[in-house]
């Protein structure tokens, strides 16, 4: 089964037992931490005579993977995965490196964070498993009062008094107490600790503003791109194809016209073939403007040129819609021309006898989906028709999922971005 | 005959004319926008109108929402309707009123001067005259369990004419066989698709296409 998803899934939730595990592994790690905090601090003044550099090399990367490791570890109590903000530079080579690793900041955040987590989040983490530890602890404090030597377990808080096996069931009560404050507050403590590792180990606001600026960058730059590539088809389809035909097809006029009274067959003849010049330049402009605009999408607007398409494919197409009014211009064009581009693809290479299409509005997003009982198998290869769409659908912030196993059926998913404010309850007019 | 225009572009409109009035027919009225349409085509109930898809004020499918609306107040108003681009949604809107005397075709077919007249006539008469690029997208969406498959080429060419609104001699001259040779082919259509024989060109062709495009 091929499966893309842009967006990935939340991670896991650990379950309740398991955290005072995790929570112990944590406090452990908090405090290894502190080796790569003191070799991390050590290794910048040690530039000045070289040592510094191979140092940092090696350090750097091992606290960023040692970060790593707890950012997936600490998506499971966030509930979201924490972003990994660090710059990549911009060229090879070794000095370039370390300039990036020196002025990123999240080099020194990662640092920050190694302390406190050493202090803080080792406090948090331990209190969290003590609690769950000493419910345990006291459960069996009889047991192990009964069974170890004499004076081993019979001072309990540090010998403020003594108790033998008989009196210990006294400090029963102490499980139960500790069990309670766990239950109250165990996790809790696990989230503060993980909250305060994201607010040093995720995206600063400027980070995270850095990032979007470069994903959209990236976006528009293709969009830009396509947008060229598109003009260009446009021109050449129009140069070589209705230009040529016109051109031919004056010249045809002017032949017949002089030829008309000397020799009127020949000058029918002409004609004849000046008339057909005009029907195909026709259509090639036909052809062209649907692939510019499909008129009927004017017309009639989403829904109406998806219910065309359907009714051009060669196996049976329902369609079901349920947006309120007509998208603004942009979103519908694309929207439209990702269904059809899906539905190009099942007639082409799935063998389907039945597919449809699902577009609904839900939760300011426009959400489509074109599925077809045929051979599956699709999938979003660079250069494909999917990975077409699924860019033409990120310049607006959309999105494409491809479910297709072999066997089949595949199910296209797509979300584009579109707030209910721009939906329009009128239809918009097109031009002529 | 006469006959009622709509076409917002002038050179096309004075072309139609033009074309219309050197052939005996007469033209009552041209409207250049979509508004006036109704009104028009209602007030002269012209033998048949020619009318534009795309008018203004909207530049969408003006000319064929009033064609719609004015075959609902005069039932069987003959319209021929032109288009730029052909579209099988508005073929079927067309179709579903119900009635004959309508035509849904490209204008490039206006170039061929006798074939344009002969559907104007036809929808006039209360025929059909659809466009053959509507007729070939629905012939070619026949898939392997449709009875369309089971007929040999030369009958689905003969399906393909009669789809578009032709008579049995249209079809003859067309494929430059005998009339009795049409009807052949057409009573082993009839047969194979399970279609009732009629004398009826409109009605064939009704069924034709309700057949075709209910798959």
């Amino acid at each position: 089964m091929t499966t893309v998803a842009l967006t990935e899934a939340p991670p896991m939730r650990y379950p309740r037992l398991a955290q005072p595990w995790i929570a112990l592994f944590l406090a452990i790690l908090a405090e290894l931490g502190i080796a790569l905090f003191v070799l991390g601090v050590v290794s910048v003044p040690l530039i000045a005579v070289w040592v510094g550099i191979p140092l940092l090399l090696v350090v750097v990367p091992t606290t960023r993977w040692y970060a790593n490791c707890h950012r997936t570890m600490l998506a499971g109590f966030l509930g979201e995965r924490i972003p990994r903000p660090y710059k990549q530079p911009p060229m090879p080579g070794m000095l370039m490196r370390i300039r990036t690793i020196m002025t990123d900041p999240q080099t020194w955040r990662d640092l920050i964070w190694l302390l406190v987590n050493a202090v803080f989040g080792f406090t948090l983490c331990l209190l969290s498993a003590v609690l769950f530890l000493a419910t345990l602890f006291y459960l069996v404090y009889p047991l192990l009062v009964g069974v170890t030597p004499e004076g081993v377990f019979t001072e309990p808080f540090g010998g403020l008094f003594t108790v033998n096996f008989g009196t210990s069931f006294l400090l029963m009560p102490v499980a139960l107490l500790a069990f309670l404050i766990w239950q109250a507050a165990g996790e809790r403590l696990l989230k503060a600790n993980a909250f305060m590792a994201r607010s040093l180990l995720g995206p600063t606001e400027s980070a995270k503003l850095a990032m979007r600026v470069q994903e959209l960058a990236e976006s528009r730059a293709e969009t830009v791109d396509t947008q060229a590539a598109e003009l260009r088809r446009i021109e050449r389809d129009l140069h070589d194809g209705a230009q040529a035909r016109l051109a031919a097809l004056s010249m045809n006029l002017g032949m017949a016209e002089e030829m008309v009274a000397r020799d009127p067959a020949q000058a029918a003849a002409l004609l004849t073939e000046a008339r057909e010049s005009a029907s195909t330049a026709l259509s090639e402009l036909r052809d062209l403007v649907r692939g510019i605009h499909p008129p009927v999408l004017a017309d009639r607007g989403l829904e109406g040129a998806v219910k065309a398409l359907a009714l051009t494919c060669p196996f049976k197409v329902d369609v079901t819609f349920d947006v309120p009014g007509r998208p603004a211009a942009p979103v519908e064009s694309a929207a439209y021309f990702a269904v059809a581009e899906c539905l190009a693809n099942a007639v082409k290479y799935s063998a389907a006898t039945n597919a449809w299409i699902q577009i609904t509005h839900e939760d300011e997003k426009l959400h489509m989906i074109v599925g077809d009982d045929g051979v599956g198998g699709a999938s979003i290869k660079p250069g494909g028709g999917l990975y077409g769409i699924e860019r033409r659908l990120a310049a607006f912030d959309g999105t494409l999922t491809v479910v297709s196993p072999n066997a089949g059926p595949t199910t296209v998913i797509m979300e584009l971005p579109c707030e209910s404010s721009s939906l329009k309850t009128t239809p918009s007019s097109g031009t002529a | 005959m006469r006959v009622l225009i709509a076409e917002d572009h002038a050179l096309l409109r004075d072309g139609l004319i033009r074309l219309l009035e050197a052939h005996d027919f007469e033209v009552v009225e041209a409207v250049d926008n979509g508004p006036r349409l109704v009104p028009a085509l209602v007030e002269h109930r012209p033998d048949v109108a020619v009318v534009d898809v795309r008018l203004p004020p909207t530049f969408t499918d003006e000319g064929l929402r009033a064609a719609i609306d004015a075959r609902g107040q005069v039932p069987g108003l003959p319209i021929l309707v032109l288009s730029q681009y052909v579209e099988q949604l508005y073929a079927r809107e067309l179709l579903t009123g119900g009635g004959g005397g309508v035509g849904y075709l490209l204008k490039d077919r206006v170039s061929n001067v006798a074939e344009f007249l002969d559907a104007v006539r036809r929808v006039a008469g209360g025929g059909t005259a659809m466009d053959p690029d509507v007729i070939g997208q629905l012939l070619a969406r026949n898939t392997k369990d449709s009875p369309v498959s089971r007929l040999t080429p030369r009958e689905s060419e003969v399906l393909g004419l009669m789809a578009e609104g032709r008579s049995n001699a249209a079809i003859a001259a067309a494929l430059f066989v005998t009339e009795k040779a049409v009807s052949k082919h057409t009573n082993n259509i009839f047969a194979k698709l399970d279609l009732p024989p009629s004398e009826d060109d409109n009605r064939r062709v009704m069924a034709v296409l309700t057949y075709l495009s209910s798959r």
